[in-house]
This record gives structure tokens, C-alpha cells and sequence, in this order.
């Protein structure tokens, strides 16, 4: 038996032609506590997805090494039994139930055919006590913190005789002191012999808990570092988190003059009712005309949310702070309002909320600026036709016609429909979260270069990415977001994936 | 050869469209083999129509529910309602028709744009929401009938919406005059509106259909309006229950066409989180909807009212079932943002055909029953793989 519970050995997997994964190499030792670090797209998910049997043996290639054995795991169910168990961000617990049924869902306590619910929940109170959660069994679900949560979720996976628990972003949705409380039971079962896989951004925390820890990035390993001959430091992780080359694939803009201040924000805060915390706090943040700025961070440090929040809160977040346009205090209580304001948002999700998939190209493109092609009510079809024409040029979008249903279409043009749509509303701000997410290279360049012609125009634009290049690429100014916060503001000038990913990662 | 090229991808482009109307044509063509011709009679199409009305408005109103992705199980028991009270207004408090008929629309509204609040602002699902408001009329038409039983109207000019035929100023080899010039006057205003969207697109240099295809089309359906007429002229003319469902149908397919409202609803039906974010009032719109269907509804009982002269206990039972389901062979989707007007009031012409043919023929009810269901799930069947198929 070796010193390992678990050998990951040159692990590759592909998606259609695009390499996820490249010849990873991933070791955990035994009692382990193993911190698995990258950017987002790095491919950590991807690999745990393999070690889970997600995606089942003989989809990728190279060999799991669990325990000494090879494993050739097909279903989620075999790396269970195992002994492997995943802890999601998204919790996977019934909120209505109890805290005994949930730890016990799936795995029943059974006398007979029947549950044995007195057995059932004298077990949850001895594997409550082991994730040192303090309440009685009998509690719902809904009515714990999400980081209570998350302990009835790893009391759940120790009822089935987890050897190695895989906890993803655990402390992402957590106060500090939840976190911290997190960290301690991490350290608690590491003593009772459980090795710990953990995927976190959030680097202090990486460093104090962590025996060990590997970087991916672009889908290779880059590196593990021993924390007993003192290798986990912060800027090390950073320097080979962000070490990716950056094509010059950003056509460049010639005339780069702002003027006025045409948006801006000021002790800007959000509070999700749902989650019961802040999803944007004290933000302060200004746009220039003619500017682009940029918003970088990780996901879920609440870029989204400050979108949303701005535009007419959708959400229903309970919302504080000033907002100005053009100079004016304004209080936008609906898109609707955002939009008559000159505010446009092109959403992170076009196919969840951005865009009609039923509907065709045109309706797509009218449905943001109605007035646009109506009068009194009456809709000229023709115009509309014509409209949707001009925009099917000028932003190049490829369909056979204009009655062509856009959930039909590719990623890149029904990114293109997206746009289109905004600017039929012509917006003076248009805010675009993840512009080019999934979308192949020359679609890019074309969204990109439709960004620089509508800068030319006078417009300015809110662009929040996750990809350091496009960021780095395209903004004349860089804010960088993590919990909720502004964590710094940046000019381009002096702005560097380094120090980028040093402020995402607080 | 071209022409029949570009006939086979028409109809393969729009067979979902026209999926109901061939289907339609199969079950009367059937109907009329196997009654000898007894089904196409002027007669029984007359009746079939006028029997057809009280459901065809409540369907119209239900495909938009739908469409908005939610149902409404009050109307059937609403229509019963608002019809009983109706009589009540004409006969105990002697009110005139003129005033009454406004009245009950107005009603109708109320009572739908409170279902849409309880929707759409309270957020209760909307089955929920209007199953309790189909209990509460079942409950009302029993309360306001309970001690006078069924309600007789004497009013001449009121039964005559659903019995009485549009007046005929003279009649000419025993067909209906004024009938034939209401048909004419529809030929001529559909080819008229068609040449001119045609003129319209060709001044914007859109893409229309070729010379041929066009003209066909036109000669199609202008036969088609003129037959239908000229077997309404052979007996009584066109019913006022029919001049009401055009009216409706009119109405309606404008407004889901050629408006921002319109717009709007299909909008809300295909995604509504997209559409919130395009400055849709998504909460508005649920109103209109379940607004329009109440009204709907009070118009239904209007009709059902006057076709039986009288309010009676049971008035509206099992309507809104009858609707849902001539709304869903009429193409509409439960997954919101598509459906027809024009789909709805051919899928309550549909099963109305079959309840007819089927008693010329003497089935037996129970079998009836059995094959209105059968047709109704072949609808949907058809509906999901021609989705499929496209998607």
C-alpha cells in the first residue's frame, strides 16, 4: 500500500475536440488536507467530475488509482461506495426536511422493510456531534445557515463511510466566522483519518489549512506545493495561477478620450433576502463616456448581482446607495426604467434570461424597444423586418433568414442577437456580463471589435469578465470584485494578471 | 416544377399551422361519407357552429392563458354564473339588454383581473388560484338560483344571440341575401388586406411568395369562405352566435398579431425572465390575460344563456375543461409562447364536428366520450413530434 489514498495519473479528457483536461497528474496523501487551486475554466471541476464518475471510465483516458486499486468508476454511485463523496456549492439537501431525514436520504436506516426512525435518529445525533453542529435532529433544513448547512450535508457523506471528501467552494457563501467553524471540523476529520480535497479562491485560507496544494491552470497541472517545507504563499499560488500567455487577439482602439462621468454608483449595497447576506457591499464605481471598464473577479464575487442591481433589480434585492446618470440622482425600479435611463444589460445566461429561444430572430431583436417599430400600439411589421436587416449586417449575425428560431443558432451569433437587441434600445451604458463566454475565437474578435465601434459612437460600456486576457484586452479601467466588494480599482496601465488575481482572491 | 417545389416547402415549413385545418377537413369529409352527406347540410353546419360558440370564445381566451404558461379553471362555473345573473338583471330587475350586456362584460373583467392579482401579485399558482374560484361560483350560481330554479327569459331580442339568424332582406332561390353579401364583403376585404401586405413587403423588397403560389392561395381561401357561406345561405344565414365568434376572432388574432400587447403576451409565454429584463411588465400583462379571459367567460354565458333562453343550475359545468382541451388541439403549447387564436377556434370547431357526426351517426355517448379523447391526446402527441422535429 502506498502513502497515497488517491492517485490521479495523466488524466485527459476532451469535449468535442477542445481539451478540458491535459495529462493531469493529482495526488492526495492519506489524512490529507489537499487544496486544489485554479482560475475559473481551469479545469478543476472538470477533473473531479472524472474522479466522481461523472463522467464514467473509458470517457477520458489515464487511470484513477483509489486505495491502491485501479478504479473504473460509471456512475456517481460507484465512487460512493468507494468511499468518495462531493460536496457541492450548490447544496444538494431537501430544504423541507429534517436534519436526521436529509443526513439519512438515500441511505436509510431500515428495520425490515420498513425505516427505523428512532435508530435513524440517534445515529444523526452521534454524526452531528462529529461535524460539531449543535442543533437537534429534528430541525428543518431551511431553517439552518448555509454554513449549518453545509456540516448536515458532510454528516450526510460521513454516514457512508467517506474516505475522501471533496468539498467545492465551501467557504464561498460563508461568514467568517461559518468559515472558520468549516475550516476547524476540516482539521477534526483529517484526525480521524479522512484526506480532504478542497477547491477554494479565497488564498488565507488556502494557506492555513492546507498540507498541500496544486495549481491547475488551462487544463495541466502546474504545480503542488508542500506546505511542511514552507511552499504555499500567496504570491507563489498567484504567479502560477495567472502565468497564461495572452494572445493579442484585442484589436486596439485609436482615439481614447472620456468625457463625462455617465454612470455612477456610490455606497452601492445589496442584500438577497434568500440568502440572508449582502451580495454586494459598499461598492462605489463610476463610468466615463466613451470608456470601457472593466470588472473582473471570480465567479459569484458579485459582479452579477451589481449588474442586476443596477438595472432595475430584478431580483428584488433590498437595495442602498446613490446611483447617478448623466449627473442626475435617479431610483430605477424596473428594467424598464433602466432602459429609459439609457441603461442596456446583455445577461451572463442569454439562453436562461437573455433571450426568446422560440421566437425568431426578429422578435428577438424588437423585444427590448417595442416603441422602436410600433405606433399606438400597432406594430409595421415591415419595419421591423427592417430593422432586424440592419442589425443582422452590422453585427454580421449568420442565419439563413431573419424567421430563423434563435435557439437554433450558434453561441456566438445568438450572442450577436443578444447585443443586436440592446442596441435597438440605444442605450448610453450598455453593461455586458461575460460577453464572450462560450464562444469560439472569431466570434470574439467580432464582438470585441463591435464593442470598439460602439465606444467610437459615444457609448460606454460596463464589461464584466472572467477571463484576465479580455480584461486586460479591452478596458481603459479595472475594477476587481470578490464577496460583494470592490477590492480595488485599477488603470490599465497599471493593471497585471498578478495583481488582478491578487485582489480576486482576498 | 417550381411551383410545386416551393408548395411542398410551404407546407412543410408551416404543417404544424396547418396540421389542424387537415385534420379538420379529414373529420368532416369522413363525417360526410359515412352520413351521406347529411353532416354537410346547411342545417347541421348551422347548429354545429352556433353549438360551437360558447366554447370557441372561452378557448380563445384560454390559448392566451396558456400561452402566459398558466390555466384557468374558473371560467366554466364564472360563465354559469354571470349568465344566471344575466337573467337576473333582464327578468327580476327589468333592466334593458343594451345596459345589461356592458354590465356582465364588466363583471367578467373584475372577476378575471382578480384571479390575475391573485396570480400574479400574491403568487399563488394559478391552478390553484382558480380551482377555489371555480368552487365559489359552482357555490354562487347555486346561491342566486336556488329559489327561483332555473330562470326563464322572455326577452326576444336577448335569446335571439344564440338562436336568432342575421336578418335576410330578401331571399333569392331560397338562399339567404344578406348572408351572401356578408361573405362577398369577406372575400373582398381578405383580398384586399392580402394584395396589399403583398404590395407593402415588395416596397421594402422583402421576400414574398411566388406569383403563382399567391393566387392559389388566394382562390383557396376565398372558395373556402364562399362555400361556408353559401351552406349558411341555404339555411337561415350566418347566426348572430357566429357574426359574435368572428367578431372575437377578428379582434383577437389582431391584437396578438399586430400589437405591442400582443407582442408582449408571447414575450412573457416564451421567457419570462428575459422578458422582465427587456422592460416588459410581466405582472401587467397576467392581468390583461386573465382580464380578457373573464370577460371571455361572461361573454360565454351570455351565449349559452341565450341559446337556452334560461339560467339554470348546472350552466358552465365541465366549459373550461371543454376549452382547455379545443385549446390544445388547437395548438397551443403548455410550454408557454405558442398558440394560436385562429388555432383555438378551429380546435372548438374540431371537437364540436366530432360531438355532432358522432350523434348524426348514433354513437353512444360513453364511446364519445372515449374518441373526443383520443382525438385530444392525438393532437398533443402530433403537436410534441413536430417539435421535435424542428427543434
Amino acid at each position: 500500500m502506498s502513502e497515497y489514498i488517491l492517485e490521479m495519473k495523466e488524466i485527459s479528457k476532451e469535449f468535442s475536440g477542445f481539451k478540458a483536461l491535459a495529462d493531469v497528474n493529482f495526488k492526495v496523501g492519506k489524512g490529507e488536507i489537499h487544496c486544489l487551486i485554479g482560475e475559473n475554466g481551469a479545469g478543476k471541476s472538470t477533473l473531479m467530475k472524472v474522479l466522481s464518475g461523472v463522467y464514467p471510465y473509458g470517457t477520458y483516458q489515464g487511470d484513477i488509482v483509489f486505495e491502491g486499486n485501479i478504479q473504473q468508476f460509471n456512475k456517481i454511485n460507484d465512487s460512493v461506495k468507494a468511499g468518495i463523496a462531493i460536496i457541492y456549492q450548490e447544496l444538494a439537501l431537501f430544504p423541507d426536511l429534517t436534519v436526521y431525514e436529509n443526513i439519512f436520504a438515500g441511505n436509510e436506516v431500515k428495520h425490515g422493510p420498513f425505516i427505523d426512525w428512532n435508530q435513524t435518529i440517534v445515529q444523526a445525533k452521534k454524526m452531528l456531534q462529529k461535524v460539531k453542529l449543535n442543533v437537534t435532529p429534528e430541525t428543518l433544513v431551511k431553517d439552518l445557515s448555509v454554513g449549518k448547512q453545509q456540516l448536515v450535508e458532510i454528516a450526510k457523506a460521513l454516514t457512508k463511510d467517506v474516505k475522501l471528501l471533496i468539498l467545492d467552494e465551501p467557504t464561498a457563501a460563508l461568514n467568517e466566522d461559518d468559515s472558520e467553524n468549516l475550516l476547524e471540523v476540516l482539521g477534526e476529520l483529517k484526525k480521524q483519518g479522512i484526506s480532504c480535497i478542497m477547491i477554494s479562491h479565497k488564498l488565507k485560507e488556502v494557506i492555513s489549512i492546507s498540507d498541500k496544494a496544486t495549481v491547475l491552470r488551462d487544463g495541466r497541472t502546474i504545480c503542488t506545493l508542500d506546505a511542511s517545507k514552507d511552499e504555499v504563499s500567496e504570491s507563489v499560488i498567484i504567479k502560477n495561477m495567472v502565468g497564461r500567455e495572452i494572445n493579442d487577439i484585442y484589436p486596439k482602439r485609436t482615439n481614447k478620450s472620456f468625457g463625462e462621468k455617465v454612470l455612477e454608483v456610490t455606497n452601492w449595497s445589496a442584500y438577497n433576502v434568500q440568502l440572508g447576506r449582502n451580495v454586494v457591499k459598499d461598492v462605489n464605481l463610476h463610468v466615463k463616456k466613451g470608456e470601457i471598464i472593466g470588472i473582473a473577479g471570480l465567479m459569484g464575487s458579485g459582479r452579477t448581482e451589481l449588474a442586476l442591481s443596477i438595472f432595475g433589480n430584478p431580483k428584488a434585492y433590498k437595495v442602498q446607495g446613490n446611483l447617478k446618470v448623466n449627473g442626475v440622482p435617479k431610483t430605477i425600479k424596473h428594467p424598464r426604467e433602466a432602459i429609459k435611463a439609457g441603461i442596456a444589460y446583455v445577461t451572463e445566461d442569454r439562453k436562461g434570461d437573455g433571450l426568446f429561444l422560440i421566437q425568431d430572430i426578429k422578435s428577438n431583436v424588437s423585444a427590448s424597444n417595442m416603441t422602436g417599430i410600433s405606433t399606438n400600439g400597432i406594430i409595421n411589421h415591415n419595419e421591423e423586418v427592417k430593422v432586424a436587416t440592419s442589425y443582422k449586417k452590422s453585427l454580421n449575425i449568420k442565419a439563413s433568414s431573419l424567421e430563423q428560431v434563435v435557439g437554433n443558432l450558434s453561441g456566438g451569433n445568438q450572442q450577436k442577437v443578444s447585443i443586436g437587441k440592446w442596441l435597438f434600445a440605444s442605450p448610453q451604458i450598455l453593461i455586458l456580463d461575460e460577453p464572450t463566454r462560450g464562444i469560439d475565437v472569431g466570434a470574439k474578435f467580432e464582438i470585441y471589435t463591435i464593442m470598439n465601434k460602439l465606444i467610437s459612437e459615444g457609448m460606454s460600456i460596463i464589461m464584466i469578465s472572467s477571463e484576465l486576457g479580455e480584461v486586460l484586452g479591452m478596458s481603459d479601467r479595472v475594477y476587481v470584485m470578490a464577496e460583494g466588494e470592490v477590492k480595488g480599482e485599477l488603470s490599465i496601465d497599471e493593471a497585471n494578471q498578478e495583481n488582478i488575481m491578487q485582489l480576486a482572491t482576498q | 416544377m417550381n411551383f410545386i417545389n416551393e408548395a411542398k416547402s410551404l407546407v412543410k415549413v408551416n404543417i404544424r399551422d396547418y396540421g389542424m385545418y387537415i385534420a379538420l377537413i379529414v373529420i368532416m369529409l369522413t363525417f360526410s361519407i359515412m352520413t351521406d352527406g347529411l353532416f354537410m347540410s346547411s342545417r347541421n353546419i348551422s347548429n354545429l357552429l352556433d353549438s360551437a360558440g360558447y366554447i370557441a370564445v372561452l378557448a380563445v381566451g384560454m390559448t392566451l392563458v396558456i400561452v402566459i404558461r398558466h390555466i384557468d379553471l374558473s371560467v366554466g362555473f364564472a360563465a354559469g354564473f354571470l349568465g344566471a345573473i344575466t337573467a337576473i338583471l333582464l327578468t327580476q330587475m327589468g333592466l334593458p339588454i343594451y345596459l345589461t350586456i356592458p354590465i356582465i362584460l364588466l363583471l367578467g373583467i373584475v372577476v378575471g383581473m382578480f384571479n390575475g392579482v391573485l396570480v400574479a401579485s400574491i403568487g399563488i399558482p394559478s391552478f390553484v388560484a382558480t380551482l377555489a374560484g371555480m368552487l365559489i361560483f359552482r357555490g354562487a350560481l347555486l346561491q342566486v338560483t336556488e329559489k327561483t330554479g332555473t330562470i326563464i327569459i322572455k326577452d326576444d331580442q336577448f335569446n335571439a344571440i344564440g338562436n336568432g339568424f342575421i336578418p335576410s332582406i330578401m331571399q333569392i332561390n331560397g338562399l339567404h341575401l344578406l348572408s351572401l353579401l356578408v361573405g362577398l364583403v369577406g372575400i373582398l376585404l381578405y383580398i384586399y388586406s392580402e394584395i396589399s401586405t403583398r404590395r407593402n413587403k415588395l416596397t421594402y423588397d422583402f421576400d414574398v411568395v411566388s406569383k403563382e403560389i399567391f393566387i392559389v392561395k388566394l382562390v383557396m381561401v376565398s372558395a373556402i369562405i364562399a362555400y361556408i357561406t353559401w351552406i349558411l345561405a341555404g339555411y337561415n344565414g350566418f347566426s348572430w352566435t357566429v357574426v359574435i365568434m368572428l367578431l372575437v376572432v377578428v379582434v383577437y388574432h389582431f391584437l396578438t398579431t399586430k400589437t405591442v400587447l400582443g407582442r408582449h403576451i408571447y414575450a412573457v409565454g416564451s421567457n419570462p425572465e428575459a422578458a422582465h429584463l427587456s422592460g416588459i411588465n410581466v405582472k401587467k400583462i397576467t392581468y390583461i390575460v386573465f382580464g380578457s379571459m373573464g370577460m371571455l367567460a361572461a361573454l360565454s354565458g351570455i351565449l349559452f344563456t341565450s341559446r337556452l333562453q334560461s339560467a339554470t343550475t348546472t350552466a358552465g359545468t365541465l366549459f373550461e375543461l371543454d376549452a382547455i382541451a379545443a385549446a390544445y388541439v388547437g395548438g397551443v403549447s403548455s410550454a408557454g409562447g405558442v398558440g394560436k387564436v385562429t388555432g383555438a377556434i378551429i380546435g372548438a370547431i374540431v371537437m364540436a364536428s366530432l360531438s355532432s357526426g358522432m350523434n348524426l351517426l348514433g354513437v353512444g355517448i360513453s364511446y364519445q366520450y372515449m374518441i373526443r379523447g383520443g382525438v385530444l391526446a392525438g393532437a398533443v402527441i402530433f403537436d410534441v413530434i413536430t417539435r421535435k422535429q424542428r427543434g
